[in-house]
C-alpha cells in the first residue's frame, strides 16, 4: 500500500513560499514553450489555411517564392486555355500576378519599418480567392482597377502606420490611395497589399513579365493533373505546385523561432529541474526521521521512493498549470513574424491549442521526474536506524 | 513452546546476540554476548548508563537494526535470518513501537496518524478509521482525532503515538524513553496506559527508560552495563551515583 497522498499534498502546503518559488520557476519555462508552440500554431495555420488545395501557383522554374519568379503574358496566354482549369462565366479562372515588397512603419513604433508584400493583381485574383474561402472586404471598398488604390490586409491595417482608408501610400512610381481593407480570415493574405495588377506592373517596370500565375481547378485530382501538366509543357519553362505545398513550405519561417524557443525551455527546464531538486533534497532532508518513521512503520523503500517522486510530480504539475495561465491570454493575440522566404512580414494569431497545453503539462512532468528521482532515491535508500538518528 | 496454542512461551529469546558496530578501523560492541527471556504478557523496563546498549538491544528485538552474531527469536520467528521485505512486513505486523519524540507525522490528523500502519494491512477504509478510533478512545483522545500534532500537549502526542503502536493489535510493544520528553503528570498517563495495556490486553511491553519511575510500572527490570546484561537484581557500578535522584 502506498503512503497516503494527503502527505505529500499537505506538505506542498506547509512549505508554501518554497512550493511557489520552485513552481514558478516551473512554470516559466512551461509559458517560454507553450508560448513558442502557440506562436507556431498560429503561424502554421495562417499559412497553412492560405493554400487552396484547388489553387495551382505557377512560377518560373528553379523559383522559390513568388518574389523571385517571372511568368510572361505570353506564357500566361498558353497557361490559361490549359486542360483542368475550371471556368466562371466562360473564363477561366487564372491569375497573371505581380508582387513587390516595400516598406511600412509600425503603428507601434513608427521609426521602426518592416517589408510588406504588395500583389497586383486582376479582379479574377479576387474572385478566384473569395470562391476559396473566407475573403471579404471589411471596411471600404476593393480597388478599381485602372486607378491608383489599393485595399490592405486586416493585419497589415492593425499593425502598420498610413493604412486606414484615406491614407496615401508611395512606392512604385508614385502615391496610391488605400480605399478598403480585406479580411482573410487567418490566412496569410491579411499580411499583404493588393492593388490592380496592371497598373503595379507598369510601376515596376514589369510590364510584359509579372510574377506568378494562380489557376483554380475543377476539383482536388484535376488539380493535381493540371500541376503536372504545368510542369511537364516543355514550351512554357514553368514549374507548377499546389498552393498549399507553397505555404507549407514557408512554415520554415518559423523554424528559427521554433529552434530558439525549444532551445530556450530546455535551458529554463534544466534550471527548474534543478531548482526542483534542491526543493525536494531539502525536503527529504527535513522529513529524514518521518521518512524513518514510515519505514519502521513497515512502508518498503518502493513506497518512500514513490511518494517523494509523486511530491516532486505534484509540484511541477503545479507549476505547469501555472505556466499555462500565464500564456492564455497569449490565445488569439496578433503577431508578427519576418517570413525569410517572402522577404516580408506575415501576420497571424497566436493560438493556443491543448496539444500546446498537453506538451507544457507533459513538460511540466518531465522537470518534476527528472529533479524528484535523486531525492526520492536517497530518501528511499535511508536506513530506518540512520533516519531515526538523523535529527 | 506451548503444547496447547503451539506458540512459544518466550515473546523474545537473546541467546549470545552481540551487536558490533564498526567504523573505519574503530569498532564498539553495543552488545556483548546477551542472553535474555521475555515471557508473553512481561512488562519489561531495561535500564542502564548511556552508551549501555539498552536502545541497541530494542533496535534488535523491533527488526530495524540486525545482530552480528547469536540468535535472535521474537515472537517464534528468527528474525535475523529474514530478508528486509519480509522483515518489513513482520514488523508492521507484531511490534508497536513508542519514540520518545513522538515521531507523528506533522501534516496528518491524530486520526490520520493513528491510521497509518493500517494501510499496510488488507482493511478498507472504514475498518481502519474503525480501528483507529477504537486506539484513540484506549489511550482516552477520541475527542482529539482531527487534531493536528502541533495542536496537542507532549502527553496527548505520545498518546498518540500509543494508540498508533497499538492500532494493528501488535503482540510486543517496545518504548524507547516514553517519557523522556514529558512533564511529570504527561509521563504518568503515558505509562498508565502501557499497564492498561500489558494488564488488561495482555500485550508484552519492553521499555528502555533513565526514569525509575517509569521502571516502577515494569513488573520486571533489567540493568545493561558497557554492553553486559547485568544477572537478575545486580545492578551496574556506581548506578546511585550517576543517576539522579527524582
Amino acid at each position: 500500500m502506498a503512503i497516503p497522498l494527503s502527505y505529500n499534498i499537505r506538505n506542498l502546503f506547509v512549505r508554501k513560499t518554497t512550493t511557489i518559488m520552485t513552481a514558478l520557476g516551473i512554470a516559466l519555462s512551461v509559458a517560454v514553450l507553450v508560448g513558442i508552440s502557440a506562436l507556431i500554431s498560429g503561424l502554421n495555420g495562417a499559412l497553412a489555411v492560405t493554400g487552396d488545395p484547388l489553387h495551382v501557383i505557377v512560377m518560373r522554374q528553379g523559383s522559390t517564392a513568388e518574389l523571385n519568379s517571372t511568368v510572361t503574358r505570353e506564357q500566361f496566354q498558353n497557361l490559361k486555355f490549359i486542360e483542368g482549369i475550371t471556368e466562371e462565366n466562360g473564363e477561366p479562372m487564372a491569375s497573371l500576378e505581380v508582387i513587390t515588397v516595400f516598406n511600412l512603419p509600425f503603428r507601434s513604433n513608427p521609426d521602426e519599418v518592416a517589408n510588406v508584400n504588395v500583389r497586383g493583381l486582376p479582379p479574377m485574383g479576387i474572385r478566384l480567392r473569395e470562391t476559396a474561402g473566407t475573403l471579404q472586404i471589411s471596411r471600404g471598398r476593393w480597388f478599381d482597377p485602372g486607378k491608383r488604390e489599393v485595399a490592405v490586409g486586416r493585419g497589415i491595417f492593425e499593425t502598420n502606420e498610413g493604412t486606414s482608408i484615406g491614407d496615401m501610400l508611395n512606392f512604385g512610381r508614385g502615391e496610391w490611395e488605400v480605399v478598403g481593407v480585406f479580411d482573410a480570415g487567418k490566412s496569410a493574405y491579411n499580411s499583404e497589399i493588393w492593388a490592380d495588377a496592371n497598373l503595379l506592373a507598369v510601376d515596376l517596370g514589369r510590364g510584359g513579365t509579372l510574377s506568378t500565375a494562380l489557376l483554380r481547378a475543377e476539383d482536388e485530382t484535376t488539380a493535381a493533373a493540371l500541376k503536372n501538366r504545368v510542369t511537364d509543357d516543355q514550351r512554357l519553362l514553368l514549374e507548377a505546385l499546389s498552393e498549399r505545398e507553397y505555404y507549407e513550405k514557408q512554415t520554415m519561417s518559423g523554424q528559427p523561432v521554433q529552434t530558439l524557443g525549444v532551445f530556450v525551455s530546455i535551458i529554463m527546464a534544466i534550471g527548474s529541474s534543478f531548482a526542483a531538486m534542491n526543493t525536494m533534497y531539502a525536503a527529504v532532508a527535513r522529513r529524514a526521521r518521518e521518512v524513518g518513521v514510515l519505514r519502521m512503520l513497515g512502508f518498503s523503500r518502493g513506497s518512500v521512493l514513490l511518494s517523494f517522486l509523486f511530491e516532486s510530480l505534484l509540484l511541477s504539475l503545479l507549476g505547469g498549470m501555472l505556466g499555462c495561465l500565464l500564456v492564455l491570454p497569449l490565445d488569439g493575440l496578433g503577431g508578427r513574424i519576418g517570413n525569410f522566404i517572402t522577404f516580408s512580414i506575415t501576420t497571424f494569431e497566436f493560438e493556443i491549442t491543448s496539444g500546446a497545453l498537453l506538451l507544457g503539462m507533459s513538460f511540466a512532468a518531465f522537470m518534476g521526474v527528472l529533479g524528484g528521482v535523486l531525492p526520492a532515491r536517497a530518501a528511499a535508500r535511508q536506513e530506518v536506524l540512520g533516519s531515526m538518528r538523523n535529527v | 513452546m506451548s503444547e496447547e496454542t503451539g506458540q512459544s512461551e518466550q515473546a523474545v529469546e537473546l541467546r549470545g546476540v552481540v551487536k558490533e558496530y564498526r567504523r573505519d578501523e574503530f569498532s564498539v560492541l553495543a552488545l556483548n554476548n546477551v542472553d535474555l527471556d521475555i515471557p508473553r504478557n512481561d512488562f519489561l523496563a531495561l535500564m542502564g548508563p548511556s552508551g549501555s546498549g539498552k536502545s541497541t538491544m530494542l533496535h534488535l528485538i523491533a527488526g530495524i537494526d540486525r545482530p552480528t552474531a547469536g540468535r535472535l527469536t521474537v515472537l517464534g520467528d528468527d528474525i535475523g535470518g529474514m530478508g528486509e521485505k519480509e522483515l518489513a512486513a513482520w514488523r508492521s505486523e507484531n511490534i508497536g513501537y513508542i519514540f520518545q519524540t513522538f515521531n507523528l507525522i506533522p501534516v496528518l490528523t491524530a486520526l490520520e496518524n493513528v491510521e497509518l500502519p493500517l494501510l499496510l494491512t488488507r482493511l478498507n477504509k472504514k475498518q481502519r478509521l474503525e480501528n483507529a478510533r477504537t486506539a484513540l478512545d484506549i489511550v482516552g483522545l477520541s475527542d482529539r482525532i482531527d487534531h493536528y500534532p502541533r495542536q496537542l500537549s507532549g502527553g496527548q502526542e505520545q498518546r498518540v503515538a500509543i494508540a498508533r503502536a497499538i492500532v494493528t493489535d501488535p503482540a510486543i510493544i517496545l518504548a524507547d524513553e516514553p517519557t523522556g520528553d514529558l512533564d511529570a503528570a504527561s509521563a504518568k498517563e503515558a505509562l498508565n496506559v502501557l499497564a492498561l495495556l500489558n494488564e488488561q490486553h495482555g500485550k508484552t511491553i519492553v521499555i528502555v527508560t533513565h526514569d525509575p519511575h517509569a521502571a516502577r510500572y515494569a513488573r520486571k527490570t533489567r540493568y545493561l552495563e558497557k554492553g553486559d546484561l547485568l544477572p537478575e537484581g545486580q545492578l551496574p557500578e556506581d548506578w546511585f551515583a550517576t543517576t539522579a535522584p527524582t
